[in-house]
């Protein structure tokens, strides 16, 4: 499993208070998501009391089915909700018209956006659309909301490439900035990191964590990167199927179990040293090792791989020093020797 | 910063470039479609003649009453038709669309026959805007069926083939009627129905120019919306764009535009879908702003340059055969180049 930290570059991670936002509110009042066919109702969740606040970034995880996509849908009033109330700005959400929404709330959903001959500025200028009227002439302000959404994503040098030049990390980068763009205190992401590689996604996390903290917005995102929710958001919405879905900071989250009750299954654990999901592979025999710290984990990984757990009571010890891995008086200069070594021989079994 | 605005300058200021060199393009094909046909009138007589300085009377008298209608009637129908084209292109975001291929064309055919043959009313007569009006409705029921079908339909050869069999069964129904109808409106109809631009009268263009203009104005408003739909009715929701009403409005306008010009022309091929993409290869937009004004000056051109070969043997030629001729193969190079 990937695992890739992000660093804490100080300016990031420093709070600065909301520039524009301030005061908008988001909140969910026994509030029951799911679908509803005549007078038929199928929840799939209920009793949801959550809140968004100003300047936070929230990632909303939990399994495939739970309802993560029925929720942003519900919450960004693309579908009606079965119960409860949703409250924005003390006003029900139902209440708001099409282009009221659209200026407290943008979206950046998993649609492919597939368009000819269209720049980069001509996307992130539709962002401006509930500002201008039919003709579409464009104030200087909205001008300058374009000019500052390109700048925070980090696109100038590719304002006037076509968005089919751009990779994908470039192109989520633009639609990102098209909500920017919209100048909503709200800005909901629907699995901003899907189809995305590695680099790229750590790269969109940070980024919205960044325009959090610098724009003051609430930014909601729907999420399958733990790893990468629990390092970068600043509160997780954990979601478990039929249980509701426990709102707090990830590390509280980790500490008191909650996240091990969400995710428990047979093939793996969520892992609380590490912040990582670790597969059950079965343990069928042991060793001991010693030796320093980065390299005692990755031998620990190798290891389970096939089968064996490290344990202080094993008869055969592996001593890793400056020459490689020690094993039985024999030096082993890399991990596959040292495997290759192991399969050969006969270990004790697990007790 | 200061590089990244010059070059976005100097991209408007090529823009209007672009733009004018259309126009006197436009003008020259203009003129060119006055001086050809079976009797050719110098350019220099054309001009002549408007400033009011014919000397030849036969000449001036073609020219006022039969080529100069026949070529605003081009104008418009290649300008309704391309603009058309462009938003069926955008609202079902498929490069294949226009009012020809979905069957829109054959609806406005559809609607017009019921009433020519039931009453024997032809384009022209006094009461010719009951067959207008009939086409436009005939337009408007298959582009709200193309519409329906377009939510279940993803993809755009799947759209173009069931776009094409609702023509199709449109054709048939109309076959039926024929089938039914006395001779006498059977022929008026077969004549109208292979298309003809200059059996289009200065009577007949005071009914078809201000639907044109009233389609045309409408395509304008719904610029903004249309950039909107370009990004999928979901992030045009987000934006604030009410999807109902502007489905609605853009089934509204295309069918006036298509519609109207089915009613005078018969239906033409192939021009709504090949002018929206020669607008975008040569301004390289997606920008409806540009698009539409770019569409009805293309529109118009290579609808007189359909005029001018269809003049070309010593019998006019169906203007519908010659924008096939144009058309077809841009269908085909567009699939060619959209399959990897």
């Amino acid at each position: 499993m990937e695992h890739f930290s992000i660093k804490n570059t100080g300016s990031t991670a420093a709070k600065t208070p909301p520039l524009e936002g301030g005061g908008a509110s988001l909140s969910t009042k026994s509030l029951s998501i799911g679908y509803a066919k005549g007078k038929f109702k199928t929840p799939v969740q209920s009793d949801l009391n959550l809140e968004l606040f100003p300047g936070e970034m929230v990632c909303l995880i939990g399994p495939n089915g739970s309802g993560k996509s029925t929720l942003m849908r519900t919450l960004s009033g693309v579908q009606k909700l079965l119960d409860g109330k949703i409250m924005l700005d003390n006003k029900e959400i139902s209440k708001y018209s099409q282009k009221e929404l659209a200026l407290k709330i943008a979206l950046v959903l998993t649609d492919r956006v597939d368009v000819e001959n269209a720049t980069v500025r001509d996307i992130v200028a539709l962002g401006q659309h509930p500002y201008t009227h039919w003709l579409g002439g464009m104030s200087e302000k909205g001008k300058q909301k374009i000019n500052e959404a390109i700048r925070l994503t980090h696109l100038e040098h590719k304002k006037f490439n076509f968005i089919n030049e751009l990779s994908d990390g470039e192109k989520q980068r633009v639609m990102i900035a098209k909500a920017l763009a919209q100048d909503t205190p709200f800005i909901f992401l629907d699995e901003p990191t899907a189809h995305l590689d590695l680099p790229s996604r750590v790269d969109i996390m940070l980024l919205l964590h960044k325009l959090a903290h610098t724009t003051g917005k609430a930014i909601l995102i729907s999420t399958h990167e733990l790893d990468l929710a629990l390092q970068a958001g600043d509160r997780i919405w954990l979601m478990s199927e039929h249980g509701g879905v426990k709102s707090g900071v990830p590390e509280d989250l980790v500490l008191n179990g909650t996240f091990n009750r969400v995710f428990e299954n047979d093939a793996y654990y969520f892992n609380t040293t590490n912040g990582n999901f670790s597969m059950n592979y079965p343990m069928t025999k042991k060793v001991n090792v010693v030796g320093d710290k980065t390299r005692i984990y990755w031998t620990f990984r190798a290891l389970a791989r096939i089968g064996i757990s490290v344990e202080p009571d094993a008869e055969t010890l592996i001593t890793i020093n400056n020459d490689g891995w020690n094993m039985n008086s024999q030096t082993y200069k890399t991990i596959e020797s040292l495997l290759k070594a192991l399969s050969d021989s006969s270990l004790s079994g697990k007790t | 910063m200061k590089e990244t605005e010059t070059a976005y300058y100097s991209q408007n200021s090529s823009l209007f470039l672009r733009l004018f060199g259309i126009s006197i393009a436009l003008i020259i094909h203009f003129l060119l479609d006055l001086a050809w046909g079976s009797i050719r009138i110098p350019i220099a007589e054309v001009i002549s003649t408007f400033s009011g300085n014919g000397s030849n009377e036969i000449h001036s008298e073609i020219l006022v009453n039969f080529r100069l209608p026949k070529a605003i009637t081009a104008m418009l129908a290649g300008s309704a038709l391309s603009v058309a084209g462009l938003m069926m292109q955008t609202l079902f975001r498929n490069p294949l669309a226009d009012p020809y291929v979905l069957g829109v064309s054959s609806g406005a055919s559809l609607g017009a026959a019921l009433v020519m043959m039931s009453t024997g009313v032809i384009v022209g007569s006094a009461s010719s805007w009951i067959v207008v009006v009939a086409a436009i409705a005939g337009a408007a029921l298959v582009m709200m069926l193309v519409v329906g079908v377009s939510f279940k339909v993803q993809s755009a050869v799947s759209l173009l083939i069931v776009g094409i069999m609702l023509g199709t069964i449109v054709s048939s129904i109309v076959g039926v009627l024929q089938y039914f109808s006395n001779p006498d409106a059977i022929k008026l109809f077969i004549m109208w129905n292979l298309g003809s631009l200059s059996a289009v009268t200065w009577e007949h263009l005071r009914i078809l120019t201000p639907i044109i203009l009233i389609g045309l104005f409408l395509a304008f408003s719904l610029q903004r919306r249309l950039d909107g739909l370009l990004l999928g009715e979901n992030y045009a929701k987000g934006l604030g764009i009410s999807i109902i009403q502007t489905r609605i409005l853009i089934v509204i306008t295309t069918s006036l535009l298509a519609g109207a010009v089915t009613a005078f022309t018969g239906p033409i091929g192939f021009i709504g879908i090949a002018v929206p993409h020669i607008a975008r290869g040569i301004f390289k937009t997606s920008n409806h702003n540009t698009l539409i004004p770019a569409s009805i000056l293309l529109g118009a051109i290579l609808i007189l340059i359909c005029d001018i070969v269809s003049q070309i043997p010593t019998y006019t030629l169906p203007i519908n055969t010659i924008s096939s001729l144009f058309g077809a193969p841009v269908i085909i190079w567009i699939i060619l180049k959209k399959t990897p």
